[in-house]
């Protein structure tokens, strides 16, 4: 369980986390979201006490992070980018940090064996490639078995077969009873990976439930309606009140009403139907729709030219 | 205890004894586990003897009897100091920016929270380190200039007045410029900066006092960080200016714990 309360980090005049406020329950996977520079590594440093806040608090399991003496026990952390110097073999780094925390050499080895990093445990991680070194990130996180994981960006710079793999891996922690917070900007991902979302934008709180819950809020839920009397369609279902427009030649968009109540008003009034569906939002359309306010960096035209990208 | 098993219990607190002992180890680890430790200590140790037994066999045939007079053979041993400081210096420097400087710190800080106890336990598991191959490299640099010596003339006891204090004395100028190194780094955290700040602290103050009046250099030049260190390793002491042996000791000591204390006080207020 991680909970933050008001939790604000302000760096001079740039405001990072502006009064956040969220809880992180065990046993699921929550996914953190927000585009880039949102406050998602500040929050997560936050969390591990290596920044202080400005404003609020956040604990972990009921005490700040700075208050265990053990701390690998409570909480595995994957940072951002590498924690880790590149002389050192990957044996060494996770055995340097074991160490600390009362971790023999046997826990060492099977980390090494979880992330499949046996084979170049002796390697010096400089020459590791993105994806190894996310693997031994996640090595380090599993070391004290914690009952909480953040992972920061884990899917940065793996393979299909690794993202697979941490997707398949973060699901088992957090059936176990282990609390997942997952940071992410890809929100393709999280809808597959995450129960429940928590979206920021410029630090501050944009949306925090269930993947179910959030897509019922957005506008993107319509009625798909094909009919060969479309004009006639159009006004009775304008007179039940619904919303229409005309997407295509013979094709309605319709919001307000469900599937059941057009088919039914077609049905009394005779209407035939070539096609009837709902059409949901994705969470991807929903995302944007949500932090469309409050991305810092964008191109400033979202098409670009063909011709101008080719050279 | 796999990723799917449930959650094992947390283990018991440790003792506050016990907390230390697992921190030490850990940062003893991190020490001996790189390349860098190994590279500076071994040119370290191979410009202190290597310096001596050049000095040793070049020396005595340039020397006049008024130079030979003059001349402290112990301290012509110690030549390689003037050398192998600049590892010890950069090693301890880089034993904690070169976490920095790559992230590491974050790791460090994540598995260890208690920030104060971090750079104690660095502090001590360098300080061992360094003080074992800095006084062993010392005794070798000595025994190793006695060896190649082709005559008598600069020749020296071990039991001689103020003679094992200048070797033992060798060592241990090494190893408080590594400390005040490590210092220098806890309060800087950039690898060149610490490590120009650590050389322009003993480089620069030499030459500036040299360009001002003669009375500044009689009155504050013997306090400088390697005027004040470097009296350790002189046996025989000439120049009525400079401090004793161990009063100059004290003070290069100093610097080094003024360095170690301010990086002690910001390292739990700023953010890693």
């Amino acid at each position: 369980m991680i909970e933050a309360v008001g939790l604000s980090k302000r760096y001079g005049a740039a405001v990072a986390v502006d009064d956040l406020s969220f809880t992180v329950p065990p046993g699921q996977v929550t996914g953190f979201l927000g585009p880039n520079g949102a406050g998602k590594s500040t929050t997560m440093r936050l969390i591990l006490g290596l920044d202080a806040p400005t404003g609020g608090r956040v604990t972990v399991n009921g005490s700040p992070y700075v208050e265990y003496r053990r701390p690998l026990f409570e909480v595995g952390a994957l940072l951002e980018a590498r924690a880790m110097q590149g002389g050192r073999s990957a044996y060494n780094h996770l055995l340097c940090l074991a160490l600390s925390n009362g971790i023999g050499r046997s826990r060492v080895d099977e980390v090494l064996d979880l992330v499949g990093l046996h084979g170049v445990a002796r390697r010096r991680v400089g020459g590791f490639s993105l994806g190894m070194g996310q693997r031994l990130g996640i090595a380090t996180a599993l070391l004290g078995d914690p009952h909480v994981l953040l992972l920061d960006e884990p899917i940065n710079g793996l393979d299909p077969e690794g993202v697979l793999w941490i997707r398949t891996l973060v699901k088992s922690l957090a059936a176990a009873g282990r609390t997942v917070f997952l940071s992410s900007h890809l929100m393709s991902e999280m809808a597959i990976t995450a129960d429940r979302l928590i979206i920021i934008g410029r630090g501050r709180l944009i949306a925090d439930g269930t993947v179910a819950e959030l897509l019922e809020g957005g506008s993107g839920s319509f009625v798909q309606v094909r009919s060969s009397e479309v004009d006639r369609l159009a006004q009775l279902l304008i007179a039940r009140g619904a919303g229409v427009t005309h997407q295509s030649a013979g094709t309605l968009r319709v919001t307000g009403v469900t599937a059941d109540v057009v088919g039914e008003l077609s049905r009394a009034n005779g209407l035939s139907l070539q096609e009837l569906s709902t059409q949901q939002a994705s969470l991807e359309q929903r995302y944007m729709e949500l932090t469309g306010e409050s991305v810092d960096f964008r191109a400033a035209s979202d098409d670009l030219e063909p011709n101008r990208r080719a050279n | 205890m796999t990723a799917g098993t449930m959650i094992a219990p947390a283990p018991i607190a440790q003792t506050r004894a016990g907390h230390v002992a697992e921190v030490l180890r850990s940062e003893f680890c991190k020490l001996r586990s790189v390349p860098s430790t190994f590279w500076t200590l071994s040119a370290a140790v191979a410009s202190n003897v290597v310096i001596a037994a050049l000095a040793a066999i070049f020396v005595p045939g340039h020397l006049s009897a008024q130079d030979e007079a003059s001349t402290d053979g112990v301290r012509l041993s110690l030549a390689g100091v003037h050398l192998s400081q600049i590892a010890f210096g950069v090693l301890g420097a880089l034993l904690i920016t070169s976490e920095y400087g790559t992230g590491m710190i974050r790791a460090t800080l994540a598995a260890v929270p208690q920030r104060r106890l971090v750079l104690t336990a660095k502090t001590t598991v360098f300080a061992l380190s360094a003080l074992i191959v800095g006084i062993g490299s010392s005794f070798a640099a000595y025994y190793a200039f006695q060896a190649f010596l082709p005559n008598n003339s600069l020749r020296s006891s071990i039991g001689d007045p103020g003679v094992l204090r200048a070797v033992i004395g060798g060592g241990l100028y090494l190893v408080a410029l590594g400390l005040l190194g490590l210092g220098l780094g806890a309060i800087i955290r950039s690898s060149t900066g610490a490590i120009a700040t650590l050389f322009g602290l003993l480089f620069v103050p030499s030459i500036l006092i040299s360009i001002l009046p003669k009375s500044w250099q009689t009155t504050v030049g013997p306090y400088l960080p390697m005027n004040a260190g470097e009296q350790i390793y002189i046996a025989v002491h000439h120049e009525p200016n400079n401090l004793g042996a161990w009063t100059g000791f004290g003070v290069f000591c100093i610097y080094a714990a003024v360095a170690l204390a301010l990086g002690f006080v910001l390292i739990n207020h700023r953010d890693a």
